[in-house]
């Protein structure tokens, strides 16, 4: 019982955070049909950035100021970037971004080095807000939860409430036709480029010292925002939302339920031995798989169901 | 097609000779160095080709095409260890076959998974399964060996022409020919109806559905084509290098594959053959000089999808025109014009690079930071706004310079034009 509680929490932070970088992309492949992969990339520089600056300026400050600096490198690479290439195709503003990602990675290992960088929890947050049956329950993490609550809040008032959101909105499922009435496109496509690359850097800043900052990070948590973004659907915010929670919780369980099948069949009187065929698959332990589950989810869900769960179009 | 295939045999020629460029008549030996790099060279151009079957030839972008190089390659290396343990007469000149069958076993597995879809799904449904091999190479032993790899051993004394392949020359001699046989392969491949057909659904989708064939067969044929030459690449590279470990299948391999078919040039066939030697020599040659060299690839290839889109070959194609109207001697002035601010802003850009991985890498091992054999002070501030100043000024030089040489070149084109039109 306690397990599924710190675990259910747990799952509940990292999908919160899951679903800070996967509504950017969400709203960058629905209107602009391009698949960011540098997308990723932000959420690594987010975290870059928060740590530098937050050896000169204090923590609060960076959390301020990296999502800002983020997202002007977001609208750099929409506006001389991807509209650059745009006239070439989806295919090349693709390959543009997946460029990018290579190079912002070479980059950060050229400045930063290639090892960790000890980017910490900030100390005012840094002690355990209650116990849930004997297990801690740090601050941080209700800290990084209420961000990423009040970040769902503002998009979803943003996009419901404001003019630019409804523009947003109707470019999700009709982008032709927005085009049509005369709104500047280009304009929002650089907006939402730019907030969607901006969120990333937030999730960056909060989840880079929950985690680890290394140059590696970029590259281990694309696909699996990309997961995310397929499982929830093209053109649908709530899609996705369920998604990452669902994909938070999935990644948190498995790395809790120490099995493999071998104790599965153990229970109906089959021993699994070094001879038994399939031996080595069997035995495998569900957090060994668990690591292995995005990628296992992007190419079943794209091969049975492209269109995602809330989707309103095909991938 | 009969003037062409005077240039194969040169290219034979070009690639049986190469070697003994670099032969020490002193010593008598082959430079090892040299044998081993056009070794790469050639398994690269191989990969890069079946790559190109794939993107350049049916318009499907894959980011997980080494699964089938380090499929293939993993295969070889059983069959190879399984020959020995058998004790079987097979010759080694037939055992990158057994790469090729394993790059067409799975391609057929993965490709009736990937081939589903088109497009940016084909893209993610590739990586998903470049990720999953790659993780399950470093999970299974058995098959994968974890991440030690498996180790093999070449010299099986069996061959059809008497060689025992102990030396690296006698190797690179084994992959010159199976890659003639598969370039040619592959080249003939583009004119059957298969080939024809990939083109036909990449440009247009609909009517290829329309005219009668099922687009998703074409794409998984292709699929488990390109499959195949890239195992038999993977066979080869174990031959070469009597190992194989997960990173034969892992992203950046795939990635370089994607790189070397880009920067040379997807739309024709043999932009690849270009590209492959572009990205070996930064692979083997600039990463000598600079731990950089993946930085400046990357450089390239964005730069190649902002403003070059047809690659290298494409570059050159595009004076084609001008050629035939034999005026490309009016070109030299605009192109040695254009040289020096594009020399002095790749100067600020190298220079900024280096300070930048001398500073965080470098240093640490005690070297001094010199520039074409000029010792600089990689800490000072000068030296930072030293090579900022060149790439500026360099590339707003470049960016004056570009507009005349534009000028220029598309008067020539048009000039061309007018011309081919009156013959």
């Amino acid at each position: 019982m306690e397990v599924f509680f710190v675990s259910l929490l747990n799952g509940l932070v990292y999908g919160m955070l899951l679903f800070m970088l996967a509504s950017g992309l969400t709203l960058i492949f629905s209107m602009m049909g391009v698949l960011n992969f540098a997308h990723a990339s932000a959420y690594m520089l987010g975290a870059y950035f928060a740590y530098t600056l937050s050896l000169y300026i204090g923590f609060w400050w960076a959390l301020l100021l990296a999502p800002i600096l983020c997202g002007l490198v977001g609208a750099a690479i929409e506006m001389y970037g991807l509209r650059q290439v745009h006239r070439h195709g989806h295919v090349a503003e693709l390959l543009l971004t997946f460029g990018l990602a290579l190079i912002i990675e070479k980059c950060v290992q050229m400045i930063w080095g290639l090892l960790p960088v000890p980017y910490r929890i900030p100390a005012e947050l840094d002690f355990a807000l209650f116990d849930v049956f004997g297990t801690q329950f740090h601050a941080y993490r209700a800290f990084m939860l209420a961000i990423s609550a009040a970040m769902f809040g503002m998009i979803w008032l943003a996009l419901t409430r404001t003019r630019v959101g409804l523009i947003i909105q109707a470019s999700l499922t009709h982008p032709e036709m927005v085009r049509a009435l005369g709104h500047d496109v280009p304009k929002v496509f650089t907006l939402v480029f730019a907030s969607g690359t901006a969120l990333a850097g937030l999730a960056g800043v909060i989840g880079g010292n929950y985690h680890t900052t290394d140059p590696a990070m970029a590259f281990s948590m694309g696909p699996i925002v990309f997961v995310v973004v397929v499982f929830g659907g093209l053109g649908s915010l709530a899609g996705c939302f369920i998604a990452s929670i669902l994909m938070g919780l999935l990644q948190t369980f498995a790395v809790v339920l120490d099995y493999s099948a071998a104790d599965l069949l153990a229970k109906f009187g089959v021993t699994v031995s070094s001879s038994t065929p399939f031996a080595e698959l069997l035995t495998i332990p569900i957090p060994r798989i668990g690591a292995l589950l995005p990628y296992i989810l992007l190419v079943l869900i794209l091969f049975f169901r492209p269109r995602g769960l809330m989707g309103t179009r095909d991938t | 097609m009969k003037a062409n295939r005077w240039y194969w045999a040169v290219a034979l020629a070009i690639a049986i000779a190469l070697p003994w460029l670099f032969y020490n008549w002193s010593t008598g030996r082959q430079s090892g160095f040299a044998v081993t790099l056009l070794s790469e060279v050639g398994l690269m151009i191989m990969f890069a080709l079946s790559y190109n079957m794939q993107f350049g030839h049916a318009g499907l972008l894959s980011f997980g095409h080494a699964v089938l190089f380090g499929l293939g390659g993993y295969t070889t290396a059983h069959a190879l260890n399984g020959i020995r343990g058998a004790e079987l007469w097979i010759p080694m000149e037939l055992v990158p076959l057994a790469g090729g069958l394993g790059g067409l076993v799975f391609g057929v597995v993965f490709g009736y998974l990937a081939t589903k879809q088109r497009a940016t799904a084909f893209a993610m449904i590739t990586m998903g399964l470049g990720e999953l091999v790659t993780a399950a190479a470093l999970m299974f032993i058995t098959f994968f060996g974890g991440e030690g790899g498996v180790s093999t051993d070449r010299v099986i004394e069996a061959s059809l022409v008497g060689a025992s392949y102990a030396s690296p020359i006698q190797v690179y001699y084994l992959i010159v020919g199976w890659g003639f046989v598969s370039i040619l392969l592959m080249k003939l491949q583009t004119q059957t109806p298969l080939g024809r057909m990939a083109n036909a659904q990449r440009d247009n989708f609909e009517r290829t559905q329309f005219v009668g064939y099922d687009p998703r067969l074409i794409r998984f044929y292709q699929f488990v084509l390109s499959g195949f030459f890239a195992g038999i690449a993977g066979g080869l590279f174990v031959i070469l290098h009597e190992i194989v470990t997960f990173d034969a299948v892992a992203a950046s391999k795939s990635a370089s594959a994607l790189l070397a078919s880009y920067i040379g040039g997807a739309g024709g066939f043999f932009g690849p053959i270009v590209g492959a030697i572009v990205v070996v020599l930064m692979q083997s040659g600039v990463s000598l000089l600079s731990s950089a060299w993946l930085l400046y690839l990357g450089t390239l290839f964005i730069l190649m999808v902002m403003y070059a889109p047809g690659g290298i070959t494409g570059l050159l194609a595009l004076h084609a025109p001008i050629v035939r109207i034999g005026r490309l001697g009016e070109l030299i002035v605009p192109y040695a014009r254009a040289l020096l601010p594009a020399a002095v802003c790749l100067a600020g850009f190298v220079m900024l690079v280096e300070l930048a991985s001398f500073n965080t890498i470098g240093a640490s091992q005690g070297k001094e930071f010199s520039f074409f054999g000029q010792a600089l002070d990689a800490r000072s501030v000068t030296t930072w706004l030293g090579g900022f100043a060149l790439l500026i000024v360099g590339g707003l030089w470049l960016r004056a310079e570009s507009r005349t040489f534009a000028r220029t070149f598309n008067a020539l084109l048009e000039a061309a034009k007018t011309e081919g039109g009156a013959r």
